[in-house]
């Protein structure tokens, strides 16, 4: 059974290409089949965060439209076996996604044996969020830690818990919070939201906090999700987050602000 | 009940489930046409005024004597779900009607109960917001009155743009409401956790409703229509568990001790 994860989270620009990127290749270097949708249309940039916009010639649309089948759509990751990516179109709008070739693409995913199939929601509420998150077991919400990304992702929760296929048929979405963008030294000045204010607000489960790393930056320009990236502490802590949604239980790191040690100031070391 | 005679003639009681009579009260969808394009229409307008009250609810169909329409009852209750209304009893309805209804796993209900009240002018925050319907029981019960039988427990958090009512009765939250949600109860308002969002009590003008909660956080409470915006609501008890009333025509926040 493919287990099928949105990652969504109302306000715009928080991080979910980010985050869709790194979980599906996390999932994938663990050997598991993994495609990831980027449900962005008219908007795409899943495909070059994750380097392979060059080699896009059919895309999600195309698929829905019979104008193309889905292997042909499909674009193989260079990097990791294992993953997937299928592209957004750059010339629709949201509406061409209809919900019976959405639906109809996810099935054809899970019948191809892939475990997991990772939808990288646009923002906003509308149409394409919407489709994004309908067919979903399960849900990353990710959120800035800043009152008005974690209203949207409240405004978000609800939605999912009502207007999914799964809220429709009496069942709930396994719900959980990604904060990402954090920033431990502004959470101790109080120009931040800390972790615990923000699950507090949300009432739901925490899988990850990413901390603000340049690493991310440099990652997409790059087109390498950042999880490669060994040696930074989001790479890291997506890592951890993968972990735990397979199941491991590790501990959060990266959330209290570093004192840094008399050795490290000695030396200069990060 | 034959049923629990039984488990007690055996010496051990069952220990993977007990039986209880219970009083719940039940939305009752009275179909008036059976046309199946005005009915979805009409039900997706309906359900788009209200959304959060429409979450998986739970309603008792029954069907008007000259309903007209081509729309099969497994039809009916497709609709219905896709809409968020899960219907789980017919009641009443000629033979035919209820052996379809036996196909799609509803149960049947004779008809004769005792039929709720008639709808009163609705509140204007969640107007036409279908009454209660006459509680699904063992035994007879009387119509829910306001401030009586309707009750409604929420056990999951109340989101952001959702609303809640309990028309007829008290609302009973085991969770929290969210900053940007709606509960509203003809009745009293319970809200065992942190109670940020618009609270509005007594909708029907019950003047002896009370809001309670865990952590008063709200950005509006209103007992009766007198209301108090967030900023009226941050002094000494901001955060803390209170309890609300109107005496003298003037909303008190009281701790809850
Ligand atoms: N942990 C982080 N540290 C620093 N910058 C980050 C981090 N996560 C994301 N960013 C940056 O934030 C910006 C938005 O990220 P991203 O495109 O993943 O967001 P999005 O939610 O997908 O946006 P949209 O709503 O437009 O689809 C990018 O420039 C990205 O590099
Ligand atoms: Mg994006």
């Amino acid at each position: 059974m493919a287990k099928i994860i949105v990652v969504t989270s109302g306000k715009g620009g928080v991080g979910k290409t980010t985050t869709s990127a790194a979980i599906s290749s996390g999932l994938a270097l663990r050997g598991h089949k993994t495609a990831v949708i980027d449900f962005d249309i008219g908007l795409r940039n899943l495909d070059i965060i994750m380097n392979c916009e060059r080699r896009v010639v059919y895309d999600f649309v195309n698929v829905i439209n019979n104008e193309a089948t889905l292997k042909q759509a499909l674009i193989k990751d260079k990097r990791v076996d294992n993953l997937f990516i299928l592209p957004a179109s750059q010339t629709r709008d949201k509406d061409a996604l209809s919900s019976e070739g959405v639906e109809r693409v996810l099935n054809e995913l899970a019948d191809d044996g892939f475990e997991y199939i990772i939808c990288d929601s646009p923002a906003g509420i509308e149409h394409g969020a919407f489709m994004a998150l309908y067919f979903a077991d399960m849900a990353i919400v990710v959120a800035n830690p800043e009152v008005s990304s974690v209203r949207d992702s409240d405004r978000i929760l609800g939605i999912l818990q009502s207007k999914s296929r799964r809220a429709e048929k009496g069942e709930r979405v396994e719900e959980c919070l990604l904060i990402t963008r954090y920033n431990p030294e502004r959470v101790a000045k109080g120009e931040m939201l800390g972790v615990t204010d923000v699950e507090e607000i949300l009432a739901t489960k925490l899988l990850a906090v990413i901390p603000e790393s340049e690493s991310v930056l440099k990652a997409s320009n790059q087109g390498v999700p950042v999880i490669h990236d060994k040696e930074s502490k989001a790479g890291q802590a997506y890592d951890d987050a993968v972990a735990r949604l397979l199941g491991e239980e590790r501990d959060h790191r990266f959330v209290e602000v570093e004192h840094k040690g008399l050795f490290q100031r000695l030396f200069g070391r990060k | 009940m034959s049923t629990v005679e039984n488990s007690m003639l055996e010496s051990q009681p069952p220990s993977s489930f007990r039986l209880k009579a219970g009083l719940f009260p039940l939305t009752l969808l009275e179909v008036q046409g059976l046309d199946r394009q005005s009915f979805e229409r009409e039900l997706q307008l309906k359900v788009a005024e209200a959304p959060a009250f429409f979450q998986q609810t739970p309603v008792i169909l029954s069907f008007d004597a000259d309903a007209r329409g081509d729309m099969s009852l497994a039809e009916l209750v497709e609709l219905c779900r896709t809409q968020g209304l899960v219907p789980v009893v017919l009641r009443g309805g000629s033979e035919e009607l209820q052996q379809q209804a036996l196909q799609q796993g509803l149960a049947l209900m004779p008809e004769g109960r005792s039929r709720a009240a008639k709808a009163e002018p609705e509140p204007s925050p969640a107007e036409d917001v279908p009454e209660p319907a006459a509680p699904a029981a063992e035994d007879e019960p009387s119509a829910p009155v306001p401030g009586g039988g309707g009750n409604r427990v929420i056990t999951t958090p109340i989101r952001s743009g959702q609303q809640v009512y309990a028309a007829g009765g008290d609302l009973i939250v085991l969770s929290s409401v969210s900053a940007g949600a709606e509960v509203l109860a003809d009745g009293n308002i319970h809200v065992y956790g942190p109670l940020r969002g618009r609270a509005l009590a007594g909708v029907r003008g019950d003047t002896g409703a009370r809001i309670f909660c865990q952590s008063l956080e709200a950005e509006l409470i209103s007992i009766a229509g007198d209301f108090q915006l967030s900023d009226d609501l941050r002094g000494k008890l901001w955060k803390q568990p209170v309890q609300i009333c109107l005496s003298d025509q003037k909303l008190t926040v009281e701790p809850l001790a």
